[in-house]
Formats: structure tokens, sequence, C-alpha cells
């Protein structure tokens, strides 16, 4: 049984079943990110482990000891709120040391630990401030600090960041990250935001109308993705519609361009039409070696990002979306003007009906 | 123009309030026949009776201040936090006591717990007194749970719950360490008007035949001249006092400034 398991976890809010039939073993140590859509059940899940929610039916255990029944108080897991849900009646020190507090920790320990804490978030200086006194990004570590102090088994992060300004987010995830490696706790942290899952996570669990559609490391997910919703909620994704030509040689056309796919990747016969994704990092502006396919093309929007531009051009009927790294000596191409884009069939992704 | 009538009718709110409590308060002081004298204050405290009666009703404001607490603190935070579709009929509930004359709830009080009955409370001083206890807060409810759902209002009661249940915490734990300091200033406000409306009440305590301020202010009314408005006064010095006092509170409260 891993660290923390949970076995056909089912939640029904009236007629409404929010979470089904999910399962989910998460290692000790292990940080996995519970991505999805508003209203896929991400919460709940998270919810129903951090004991706020009982499972309609299914079982939680942790550390072999199952829990399902227990309250909150009894289930030794610390909680990062997206609200930040600081005590403001209380200073910085006694919000860290409330759990230690609670569970009759003597006071000297209480503050060595609460320094130790406010340490490691690199805010030793706060100790005596209230929350209101504290920025967003200075408040959600120290919700960190809170959750961590009373050693927790199980670290949940209910979308701790969505409140942050962007530079805050990326920094403060990193450094969630950072402690949650150095403590080796297990972390289970939920979010809509793909790019923040795929940038911490040692696996993501996606979701979609409560059930787990895919769960593995953001390498995998991003690029073999097992089902249509997984591959277009994760990245960016082009969906070009093929023919087949020879299912068994793996012979498919993409607007009169034969595109060769691994024997056996595909199954139909003769013409039967086909869904090919590409990532748009997948693609190039122009003729490139090592990718023979080459599709015209007219550009239809150019986007410029900084170190990456975004294009998207007009492929027939379908609007591809292509990302190139800015060259000051290239400039963007102009809109409206004809080009080609060139891809390799090994860079294609067959999409499951 | 717009300022001119803003003005206006601050001055005309003024001077509807203020005149009658100017010509009460210098009234009061006319006790002595061509002079301004404190005489008819010295009277008042000096009749024990004031001050039997005072702190009578001030010993049972602070035990209907506790009793309200106890009930309404709770009573708001698990509608807020479990049962919010039941708001509407715990406010229709509280409003109760302002549609109700205190007549018939004492009256009420005296049928279901005179001596005769299962419970008999008015068999005694004591139970006499808790059953006015429980009339006194039935009175003040209406403005204690407003007061507390306001505060509650003004912090995410869920959140702060489950943060610190995650944290290991009971409700006791919950409620008395987490809850009850951030709408400490509501309390106080509503315990302040709970103090005010135990302080002045006549119909409950005269109607259960207790000794207390409100029938002392009726009876003095009612003999005297110039000592009623010197009461009436003092009165609304204890009210001024507290209104007060609720500032100081918010004041040195560090973390109810964040909330201004």
């Amino acid at each position: 049984m891993a660290f923390l398991d949970l076995s056909n976890l089912e939640k029904v809010f009236g007629t409404n079943r929010v979470v089904k039939d999910f399962s989910l073993g998460i290692d000790k140590g292990e940080f996995v990110s519970l991505l999805g859509p508003s209203g896929c059940g991400k919460t709940t899940v998270l919810r129903m482990i951090a004991g706020f929610e009982t499972p309609t039916s299914g079982s939680i255990h942790i550390d072999g000891q199952d829990v399902t029944a227990q309250r909150t108080n009894q289930r030794a897991i610390g909680m990062m709120f997206q609200a930040y849900a600081l005590f403001p009646n209380m200073t910085v020190a006694d919000n860290v040391g409330f759990g230690l507090r609670v569970k009759g920790i003597p006071k000297p320990d209480r503050d060595a630990r609460v320094t130790e804490m406010l340490q490691m978030i690199g805010l030793p200086d706060l100790a005596s401030r209230f929350p209101f006194q504290l920025s967003g990004g200075q408040q959600q570590r120290v919700a960190l600090a809170r959750a961590l102090a009373p050693q927790p088994r199980v670290l949940l992060l209910d979308e701790p960041l969505s409140a942050l300004d962007a530079k805050v987010r990326v920094s403060l995830r990193n450094e969630i990250r950072q402690i949650q490696r150095k403590l080796g706790i297990t972390t289970i942290f939920v979010t809509h935001d793909q790019e923040e899952a795929m940038s911490i996570s040692d696996r993501i669990v996606v979701m979609n109308g409560g059930i787990a559609e895919q769960a593995g490391a953001p390498f995998e997910i991003y690029n073999n993705p097992r089902t249509r919703f997984v591959a277009g909620f994760v990245g960016t994704l082009n969906v070009l519609t093929a023919t087949v030509e020879n299912a068994e040689q793996g012979l498919v056309s993409v607007e009169g361009q034969t595109v060769t796919l691994a024997t056996g990747a595909i199954t139909g016969r003769k013409g039967d039409r086909v869904a090919l994704a590409l990532r748009p990092e997948a693609i190039r502006l122009g003729r490139d070696h090592g990718r023979p396919i080459v599709l015209p093309a007219t550009i239809e929007e150019v986007h410029f990002l900084g170190s990456v531009i975004r294009v998207r051009v007009r492929v027939a009927g379908t609007v591809v979306a292509l990302d190139t790294f800015n060259r000051p000596d290239q400039p963007p191409p102009p809109l409206g003007s004809v080009a080609e884009i060139s891809f390799a069939a090994g860079d294609a992704i067959l999409l499951p009906d | 123009m717009t300022r001119v009538f803003a003005w206006t009718a601050f001055l005309l709110g003024v001077l509807f309030f203020a005149l009658p409590l100017a010509g009460m308060t210098e009234f009061s002081l006319k006790m002595r026949r061509g002079e301004y004298s404190f005489d008819a204050y010295r009277r008042v405290f000096e009749d024990q009776r004031f001050w039997d009666t005072f702190s009578y009703s001030l010993i049972l404001a602070g035990a209907t201040i506790v009793f309200g607490v106890l009930l309404v603190v709770p009573t708001a935070y698990w509608v807020r936090l479990k049962l919010p579709q039941a708001r509407p009929v715990i406010e229709f509930i509280t409003l109760l006591p302002l549609v109700i004359p205190a007549i018939v709830i004492v009256f009420g009080y005296i049928r279901l717990y005179n001596t005769s009955s299962v419970l008999p409370l008015t068999g005694s001083a004591l139970g006499t007194d808790v059953l006015l206890t429980m009339g006194y807060a039935t009175l003040a409810l209406p403005y204690m749970y407003r007061a507390v759902d306001t505060g509650l209002r003004t912090i995410d009661v869920a959140t702060l719950t489950e943060a610190a249940q995650s944290l290991g915490a009971g409700w006791i734990t919950i409620l008395a360490r987490i809850i009850l300091p951030n709408v400490l200033v509501a309390v106080l406000s509503g315990a302040f008007l709970t103090l005010a409306i135990v302080i002045g009440e006549f119909t409950m305590a005269a109607l259960l035949n207790r000794p207390a301020f409100g029938p002392f202010m009726q009876l003095l009314g009612a003999n005297r001249a110039y000592e009623p408005p010197a009461l009436a006064v003092i009165a609304f010095a204890i009210t001024w006092g507290c209104m007060g006092l609720i500032q100081l509170v918010t004041r040195f409260s560090k973390h109810e400034r964040a909330k201004v």
C-alpha cells in the first residue's frame, strides 16, 4: 500500500456525483498535483483527504492507517489555502506556533520551532507582525510555515498561489518545492494552472468530470497524453484531421501530404478520419532539416512574448499555433503573408476518439 | 447647494436630539431655586436604593451578557458555517422580541414557571433572577445576534475554521481562540447594548417583582421632580461611556484596525 492511498473514492452532493471511483497511491515524499478545470472534483478530493468532506464511498489510508472516518484535527495533515487563512488576531509567531500549542508542546520548544520555521521561509524578522501588515507572498509563506510546524504526515495545498501576482507565484512555487524536497514531506497540490503543475510536480493527475483521466510524470503527460481531454488541457495543442491511407503501415494523409506514423499506431480502414495533434514547439515556420512534412500556410496572428514568438497560421481550414525562438536578426513574419510550416511525423500525437 | 442641504439636515438632526437632552440636563440642575446645582444628583447618589437597584441590575446585566454570548456566538457561528440556509429562520426568531411586547413574554414566563409548574422558578429569589436573566437575554437577542453576525461577516469563518482544524484544533479551541477574538469588538458592542437594555428595563423586573434599576427609576419619576432627569442623564452617561469603551477597545485591538 502506498503512503497515502485513496481507493475508489466517490463523493455525491445531492444528485451530483462530483468524484467518481477515484483511486490513487502516493509514495512518501512524493509531490503530486491534481490538475483540472473548475468543477472537475480536484478540490473535493483534497478536501476528502483533509477530512473536510466525508467520502460517499471508498477509503483513505495515510501510512497504513484508515483515516476515512477520522476528524480533520486527528489526521495530522498540514494545509495551505488560496485565501492564506492566517488568524487575523495572532502575530506571525503565534500563527506558526498555533498547531504546536494545540498539540501541547511546551513554550520553549514551541518558540524554537517557530524560529526555525520562520528562518526556513526567510522571514525571521517578522515574528511580531500581524497578518494585515504582510504582503500576499509573505502571508502565504507564513501559512506554509504554520502548516509545516507541527510536522504533518501530508501537506495539502489548495491553489495556494492563485491569489498572488505572477512574479511572486513563480518564486513561491519554487520555494515550496525546495522546502518540500528538503523535508521530504508527501504533498498534494491542487491547481488549474498546468504550467504550475508541470513545473513542480513529481507526478500529475489530470482530472475531468470527477475521474482521473491520466496520472504520470509531467514529461509523460505532456508528450503522451492518453485522452483527447488531457492532450487539450495540458499545453496548447493543434489538431489536424488526417485520412487513413494504410492502417497497417501507419500511413495517413494530411492536406495531401502522406505522413508515416508508427506501425500499429492507427486502426481503421482506408478513408477513415483520425485526429493528429501537434504541440506548437514541434512545428517550424518554413522548411527545416529533419521535418519532412511541409504544408502551405497563411500568417494570421503574431504574438511577441519576449524570448518566444507565438505565430498562428491557417493551414487549409485549420488554425495552427507554433512557437519560434526570438532572434534579433529575424523579425516576425508580416500578417497575411504566405509561408510554409514543417513538422516530423514522430512529433505527431494520434488522438484517441 | 447640496452642501447647504446636508448641513441643514445635520443641524436639524442635532437640534432634534440635542435640544431635549440639553433641556433635560438643565432642568436636572435647577433643583435649587435661582441657581444651578448638582443637588438632584447628590440626592440620587445618597439614596441607598439607587445603589442597591443599580448594582442588582449591573449583576444581572453581566449574567445576561455571559449567557447571551454563550448562546449567540456559537449559534451565529454554526449558522454561518454549517446552516446558511437556516439564516432567515434564525434572523426571524431573533427579531421576535422586537414585535412581541415584554409584558407578553413575562406573562408567558410566569404561567410556565410559576410555583405550581414543573419548573417553579418564581418560587425563589434566585430562580426568579435566573428567569429575569433569560428574559433580558431574549430582549437583547436582536441586538446581540446582529452585532455578532456582522462581526462574523468581516472574517472568512469557513476557511479560518478549516485552517484551525487542519492544525489539530477542536471546536472549543476554534471558538475560543480564533472566532471569539476576531469578533470581540462586535461581541462587546452587543454586550454594551445588552447592558443599556438591562439597566433601563422596567416591565419584566416590575412584573417579576425584582429590585432592579428600571422600577426604581419609575418609582422616582412618579414621586419626584428633579431626580428623574438626573437619573436619565446618569443613564445616558453610562450608555455613552459604554460606546466610548467600544471605541477604545477597537483602537487598542491591533488586528481590528486592519478591517477599518
